[in-house]
C-alpha cells in the first residue's frame, strides 16, 4: 500500500478543524440568549442520538446483552448515581449475560 | 489530591475503559489492512476520532482515494463542531490560552462528561479527563496493533458497552433533575433511528441532524422559561 501519512494528516486536519473554530469564534463573545438556549440543549440532543439506535447493535450477536448491561446503568445511575459503578457494573452484567448465552 | 483531581479521574475512568477495547479492535484491524505500526499510531495520535478512522480504512479497502476518505472524515467528524460550540460558551473565557490543546481532545464522550460537569469547568478537570481519553486510544491501538486480541474476544464485547453506559449514567442526574433532559434525549434518539432507517443522509449525519433539530426545537422551550424567569 503506498504512504498513508499524507491521508492522515488530511483526516487529523479536517476533524481538527471543526472542534477549533467554533472556540476561535466564541471565546471573546457574550452569546445572545437565543443562542444560549439552543447551545444548552446541545448536550442532552446529542447524547440521545449517539445512544440510541447504535447501543442495540453493541453487542450485535445477542442485542439483550447490551440492553441487559443499559439496564443496570439505568436502575443503579437512578437510584444511587455516579458514574463508576454504572459503568463498570453494566460491562460486568453484559459480560455475564453473554457468558450464559454462549 | 485535590477534589476536583479526585473527580476528573473518576470522570476519566470510565472513558478509559470504554476507549481501550475500541482502540485495541482498531489496532488489529489497521494491521490487518496492512497499515503500518506508524502509520496506525499517527492515525489514533493525530486523528484521534474514533469511527471516522473505523470508516477511513473500510474506504481504504474499498479502493477510495485520499480525498474521497478526506471528505467522509469531515461529514463524520462535523458533529464536533456543535459539541465545540457548546464546551466554547463554558471554557472559552477561562482559558482561552488552552483552546488549541482542548480543542483537539473533544471526543463524543470527552463533550459529555464535561457538558454534564456541574458548576464552573476548571482546566486541570478537562486536562485530566481528555488525557484519560487519549492515553487509552493512543495506546490501545499500539496494544491492539502489536499483540493482536490479547483480551479474550467475549470481553472485549462487554467492554463496548461502556461507552454507551457512560453517556447514560452521565445523562441520568440531569434526567433526574428536570423532565427536559429527558424529553431531549429521547426525542433526538427516536429521530436518528427514523433518520438511519430513511436512509437518505451520509454517515455522521443522522446524528449532526438530530442535534440541530432537537436543540433548536428545545431551545423554545428553554428560551422561555429563560425569559419567564427574567420578568419574575
Amino acid at each position: 500500500m503506498n504512504n498513508l501519512i499524507p491521508l492522515v494528516l488530511g483526516m487529523a486536519a479536517v476533524t481538527y478543524g471543526p472542534r477549533l473554530i467554533p472556540f476561535l469564534l466564541m471565546s471573546n463573545r457574550e452569546v445572545p440568549k437565543r443562542m444560549d438556549a439552543f447551545l444548552k440543549c446541545i448536550p442532552a440532543a446529542a447524547i440521545g442520538a449517539l445512544i440510541i439506535p447504535g447501543v442495540f447493535s453493541a453487542t450485535p450477536d445477542m442485542p439483550m446483552a447490551a440492553i441487559s448491561g443499559m439496564a443496570f446503568t439505568m436502575i443503579f445511575g437512578l437510584w444511587k448515581g455516579g458514574i463508576i459503578i454504572p459503568v463498570l457494573g453494566s460491562v460486568a452484567v453484559t459480560y455475564f449475560v453473554l457468558f450464559c448465552g454462549a | 489530591m485535590t477534589r476536583e483531581v479526585q473527580d476528573a479521574c473518576k470522570a476519566g475512568i470510565p472513558i478509559f475503559i470504554g476507549y481501550i477495547p475500541a482502540a485495541i479492535a482498531f489496532g488489529i484491524l489497521s494491521k490487518g489492512c496492512g497499515v503500518t505500526l506508524l502509520e496506525c499510531f499517527l492515525f489514533s495520535a493525530a486523528v484521534f476520532a474514533g469511527a471516522s478512522q473505523f470508516i477511513a480504512l473500510n474506504l481504504l479497502m474499498a479502493g477510495m482515494g485520499p480525498g474521497g476518505i478526506i471528505l467522509t472524515t469531515l461529514l463524520v467528524n462535523f458533529r464536533h463542531f456543535l459539541m465545540s460550540a457548546y464546551l466554547s460558551t463554558r471554557i472559552g473565557r477561562i482559558a482561552k490560552r488552552y483552546i488549541f490543546l482542548i480543542a483537539f481532545g473533544v471526543t463524543d464522550e470527552v463533550f459529555s462528561v464535561l457538558s454534564f460537569k456541574r458548576g464552573q469547568l476548571s482546566m486541570t478537570f478537562v486536562i485530566i479527563v481528555q488525557i484519560s481519553a487519549y492515553s487509552a486510544w493512543v495506546g490501545g491501538t499500539i496494544a491492539g496493533y502489536i499483540m493482536g486480541g490479547f483480551l479474550p474476544e467475549i470481553l472485549t464485547k462487554s467492554m463496548g458497552v461502556a461507552l454507551y453506559a457512560l453517556l447514560l449514567a452521565i445523562l441520568l442526574p440531569e434526567i433526574k433533575a428536570s423532565v427536559t433532559a429527558l424529553i431531549l434525549a429521547v426525542a433526538s434518539g427516536l429521530l436518528n433511528i427514523l433518520l438511519i432507517k430513511l436512509d437518505i443522509l451520509p454517515n455522521g449525519w443522522t446524528i449532526i441532524v438530530c442535534i440541530l433539530f432537537i436543540a433548536f426545537a428545545g431551545s423554545f422551550f428553554v428560551f422561555t422559561k429563560v425569559q419567564e424567569k427574567n420578568y419574575e
